[in-house]
């Protein structure tokens, strides 16, 4: 049974995709003693076909590929991380699976969830400026109606 | 019928260093890079990626770069690349609902809940040429509103759906877990056959070129075709992108995009099973390309005129003349296909009319002169 619940980890996991690559190497660098570990699987790029839905609401179809980089790690001690991340970086997707595989070592995972919970944080700041830019061009249309005074 | 050729080994190497020569241009002129390309060319980029059909900013960029700006060049050189690298699966469908708007609006609804956010528009501006962007310079920061769009902002279908007014797309109103179904077609697997499922027809038209698509739509505008269409909603923004390795059993996040989509909504009068309602045409691209997205969602409505009991005589509604000529990729070979030697092929023409005109009696031949 592991130590923390799949939804933890979906929400960890996504986090470290969508970080900026300078992001994840910043707390690369502050990893305190440099983790050991090895490649299960070596940093590989290649596609995931995009789904849409017909209508938005309907049956899924294809809209297109998009670049992705897995890679799957083993710690010293046996835990294993994976990542998928959209783009080419390979060092982007080997480090956020190291990170993946710390979050499940207790001992690790304190330090490893407050850098996670950095990234979130810019990701949402992001976010929100990008949400208060567009809301700046909300409009209101007035219908004309002639004859009117 | 092309015949091979040998030789010219040379001459070709050497108009290649001139095309690389020329793409480079007044070496004092400083040279671009991929991340001004991505960045100040965005929209060009989007439409390299959209009809590439590859969503990676970075190469659709160096596409650009190396093709010098010609943009069909670019989606074959994308096209090509993608060729190279293994398929790893299909996303979970992406959920536009849940989309980070950065532009939604509506010509058919005034008061759409969550309201109209023109976002970053080339709309309402005067089309007059800005010398401004002729001198390097910084630009006025975009305006900060206190508070963000919603988090979730109805889809149009969503608004007027309720009432019957509007068609349902079917499983909208069943579950919608249609991954655990079959997956949907896939063009680059299969050759697209004839009638084409909605989904091949959507992803056809999701790669096709724009330029194409939306001289279709315009002819469905004016007269050849039968669309009386409103833009019930545009939308773009960033989705997330959702896939399940398979090493994990559950779907992760592995990204965010940006995307268009377009809600044509058109007038449909019923038929014997169906009561009179608005129908709806699909327009999904990356990136900002409105429109690719509006051409996108006028012709898939009016490929559906067999489905809709409508007659089909127009170009527009004729779904192999549409998509079996869509793709820039394919059209540009065969066309361009024509410049290499067709020496023998010609040869023999020749011969064929020497013939006939010997064939022919003289006098003829100079009453028709």
């Amino acid at each position: 049974m592991p130590a923390f619940a799949t939804e933890d980890r979906r929400r960890w996991m996504g986090v470290l995709a969508k970080a900026a690559p300078d992001e994840i190497a910043t707390v690369w660098s502050s990893l305190a003693p440099t983790p050991d570990y090895a490649l299960l699987r070596r940093p590989e790029t290649g596609l995931v076909m995009v789904r849409g839905r017909i209508g938005g609401d309907g049956a899924p179809f294809n809209l297109g590929e998009m670049t992705v980089t897995r890679c799957s790690v083993r710690l010293a001690g046996g835990l294993v991380g994976h990542a998928w991340v959209a783009g080419r970086r390979t060092d982007h997707a080997e480090r956020a699976a190291v990170l993946d595989a710390l979050m499940q070592a207790p001992a690790r995972r304190p330090a490893v969830e407050a850098a996670i919970a950095h990234l979130d944080s810019l990701q949402a700041a992001r976010s929100d400026r990008a949400a208060r830019e567009a809301a700046a061009t909300r409009v209101d249309f007035f219908t004309m109606v002639r004859g009117e005074n | 019928m092309y015949v091979a050729v040998k030789g010219g080994e040379k001459a070709i190497d050497n108009a290649h260093r001139l095309m690389a020569e020329e793409r480079r241009g007044d070496p004092a002129v400083p040279e671009l890079g991929l991340d001004q390309i991505a960045e100040q060319l965005g929209l060009a980029v989007d439409r390299v990626m959209t009809e590439g059909s590859v969503h990676d900013r970075e190469l659709a960029a160096l596409a650009v770069k190396q093709a010098q700006g010609d943009l069909v060049e670019a989606v074959f050189l994308l096209r090509a690349y993608r060729t190279t690298l293994p398929r790893f699966g299909g996303s979970e469908p992406i959920d536009t609902a849940a989309m980070a708007i950065r532009r939604r609006i509506s010509s058919a609804f005034k008061d759409l809940p969550g309201g109209q956010v023109l976002g970053p528009t080339y709309d309402y501006t005067h089309r007059l040429l800005d010398f401004t962007l002729a001198a390097e310079g910084t630009p006025e920061p975009a305006a900060l509103a206190e508070q963000p769009v919603e988090a979730q902002m109805p889809r149009v279908a969503d608004v007027l759906g309720h009432e019957g007014l509007i068609e349902r797309s079917v499983e909208a109103d069943g579950p919608a877990n249609a991954t655990a179904e079959e997956p949907p077609g896939d063009l680059t697997r299969q050759p697209l056959s004839f009638p084409a499922g909605r989904d091949l027809r959507l992803q056809n038209l999701a790669r096709g070129d724009e330029g194409f698509l939306l001289a279709l739509a315009y002819s469905s505008q004016r007269g050849y075709g039968n669309t009386h269409p409103f833009a019930g909603e545009i939308r773009m923004g960033d989705v997330t992108v959702e896939f399940a390795p398979e090493e994990l059993g559950f779907a992760v996040e592995i990204g965010t995009i940006t995307v268009t989509e377009c809600q044509m909504i058109n007038q449909f009068k019923g038929s014997k099973d169906v009561p009179p309602q608005f129908t709806r045409g699909y327009g999904l691209t990356f990136g900002q390309s409105e429109r690719k997205a509006m051409a996108m969602a006028l012709v898939d409505r009016s490929l559906r005129a067999g489905e809709l009991g409508e007659d089909a005589v127009n170009p527009v509604q004729d779904e192999e003349f549409v998509l079996a000529h869509s793709d820039n990729v394919e059209a540009s070979g065969f066309v361009q296909h024509l410049k290499l030697p067709h020496y023998v092929d010609f040869q023999s023409e020749l011969e064929l009319i020497r013939r006939l005109r010997a064939a022919t009696p003289t006098a003829d031949r100079e009453t028709a002169e």
